[in-house]
């Protein structure tokens, strides 16, 4: 399988690092892969911009960190202008437009989808947002299955919040969905 | 198989390795990038009827646990750089005092209170002299979480076999980082129960008589033998001496137990060494990277390898002189100003042939930082 370099990347609060570990342990106790999970955080305790790397591949990982993703993730302005520049040419970068104006040309596949608005509007509750931009960015590359995400979250999720995960999920994949029929329609 | 993957941080794997042990009793003083230890004992430690005690401080800490371990638990306690500090002069009483216990510190950047939240592998020299006085010392290290755990469980028979302090010397890439663990079976690694006296109550126990194998067998404190622990030079019942006979057999035991140990105590593993004409050695974190730049460069055909050193302390001289007799370059990779390319240096015929490929600015070093260090040193320009 090609190896995926997975950056996440927000603000503390937004659930990036969630929705990080999400992934990679989807990938090593459901899909039998490997996966490695980094994080780089300042002394202070919130707030800055926050990053988390993530490797899935079906070989050995020996470097833990993503230099040039090809997948990334930005949730803020600020996260979105510190590391756009880093996608590795034809990756994919997906922003939310609640968040991110995307102000330059990458070399790489740029998605803009309104997962906030999505998720406020039909949910109202922020903390499933990562959930739903983990959807989403399934939808658009298919690193695991969302089966194996859902079974990851049963097991961190009192069960009262379990149906709320799921339609962030479903609305997120959804969403990528219909960006790619758009895409394939659009000239 | 009754398999146990879990997907976790190396704090965490320390933790299940610990509780694997057979650990009964922690204290510590939370301190970045260390904190999931202590986190994650509070909770786990007490549902299987251990002590946990967050205490005032680091080095109550570390005085709690050897005083625990005295009355028969296996002990631990965690830190970093400034805790660890701080437990230097405790170190070196558990040291005199042949109290088993584990020290984790998971290095940040220094000095001082440094880098909190990022890598260094800064701490090794304070591992082996961090503690005043001539003094022997065992610390070992780890690069990935299955090896973390062997270590970790590794740490506390040493403690048992050799009644010492072990240091558990990760830093906070490996601290931090999640990967996968397949926590083995009861009974898959063997563990080092503690030597006990056969010495009945009610007759003369000498706590610091060696068997006829070297060993000091332990009576529990606080149960049926009354005994004296102290810091200063002691005779065989514990008791304080100036006597230059003892004082000189005391020291020369205390050395020798471990430093005539070097082999048995020696872990580490190769990659691709036996043809090298480069040899990096790296430990830890590190390693990782190293290993990266290795196996990319020997699918190409260089002719390079790894030795990735698990024990720090005591040294594996021999080991490393042997493994760098036919190489043209070794390159020690690590996260310092050349702590173990002193020693690596130390060890080998030709030390100038001995290089170091470093990062001391709180970043992970990278397979690029050594490929760019490995061309200047290869002579190919940088």
């Amino acid at each position: 399988m090609e190896r995926y370099r997975v950056v996440f990347s927000g603000s503390g609060g937004q659930g990036v690092i969630t929705a990080s570990i999400i992934l990679a342990e989807a990938a090593v106790l459901y899909e039998g892969l490997n996966a490695v999970q980094s994080q780089s955080y300042g002394p202070e305790a919130r707030g800055g911009a926050t990053r988390s790397d993530v490797i899935v591949s079906d070989r050995d990982i020996r470097f833990p960190k993503v230099n040039q993703p090809n997948v990334l993730i930005c949730l803020t302005q600020e996260a979105y202008n510190k590391f756009a520049t880093t996608i590795r040419p034809g990756g994919l970068l997906l922003t939310d437009s609640h968040f991110v104006k995307p102000a330059r040309k990458v070399d790489a596949r740029q998605v803009e989808l309104g997962m906030y608005k999505e998720v406020m509007d039909r949910i109202g509750k922020s903390v499933v947002f990562n959930i739903c931009v983990l959807g989403a960015m399934l939808g658009l590359v298919p690193i695991v299955k969302t089966d194996s995400i859902l079974k990851v979250i049963e097991t961190k999720i009192p069960t009262a919040f379990l149906d709320m995960n799921k339609k962030a999920l479903e609305m997120g994949f959804r969403l990528a969905d219909a960006s790619l029929f758009k895409q394939s329609v659009l000239p | 198989m009754g398999d146990h993957l879990i997907f976790v941080q190396g704090n965490e794997a320390c933790v299940e390795a610990a509780l694997y042990a057979g650990l009964g009793f922690f204290a510590g003083y939370p301190i970045t990038p260390s904190t999931e230890i202590a986190e994650l004992l509070s909770l786990r430690l007490p549902q299987r009827g251990g002590k946990f005690i967050q205490m005032e401080d680091e080095i109550a800490s570390m005085c709690a646990i050897i005083g625990a371990s005295l009355t028969g638990l296996k002990s631990m306690t965690a830190t970093s750089g400034p805790g660890f500090s701080l437990k230097q002069e405790a170190i070196g009483y558990a040291i005199m005092t042949e109290v088993p216990c584990v020290v984790v510190s998971v290095m940040r950047g220094g000095p001082s209170t440094g880098l909190p939240t990022k890598v260094s592998q800064g701490d090794v020299m304070q591992a082996r002299w961090g503690t005043h006085g001539d003094h022997a010392v065992i610390a070992l290290t780890a690069s990935n979480h299955q090896d973390l755990f062997a270590i970790t469980v590794e740490a506390f028979n040493l403690a048992e076999t050799y009644r010492t302090p072990v240091i558990l010397l990760f830093d906070e890439v490996i601290g931090h980082m999640r990967e996968k663990l397949i926590v083995p079976e009861p009974g898959e690694i063997p563990l080092v129960q503690r030597l006990r006296t056969s010495v009945r109550e009610g007759t003369d126990y000498h706590p610091y008589l060696p068997r006829e194998d070297g060993r000091l067998p332990m009576s529990d404190f606080g149960g049926v033998h009354r005994y004296n622990v102290t810091g200063l030079m002691h005779d065989m019942w514990g008791f304080p001496t100036d006597n230059p006979q003892v004082a000189y057999g005391l020291m020369r035991h205390l050395f020798d137990k471990i430093e005539g140990h070097v082999t048995e105590i020696a872990r580490m593993k190769e990659f691709f060494l036996d043809d090298a004409e480069t040899v990096l050695i790296s430990y830890g974190s590190a390693a990782r990277s190293a290993l990266h730049v290795v196996e990319n460069r020997r699918a190409r055909g260089e002719r390079m390898g790894l030795l990735e050193l698990q024990t720090l302390w005591p040294f594996p001289s021999g080991a490393v002189r042997e493994r760098c007799n036919q190489a043209k370059f070794v390159v020690v990779v690590e996260m310092n100003m050349g702590q173990i390319l002193l020693e690596v240096k130390k060890a080998v015929d030709d030390p100038e042939r001995v290089f170091l490929a470093n990062r001391i600015d709180g970043t992970f070093i990278s397979p690029t930082d050594i490929r760019n260090i490995l061309r200047v040193i290869q002579g190919k320009g940088v």
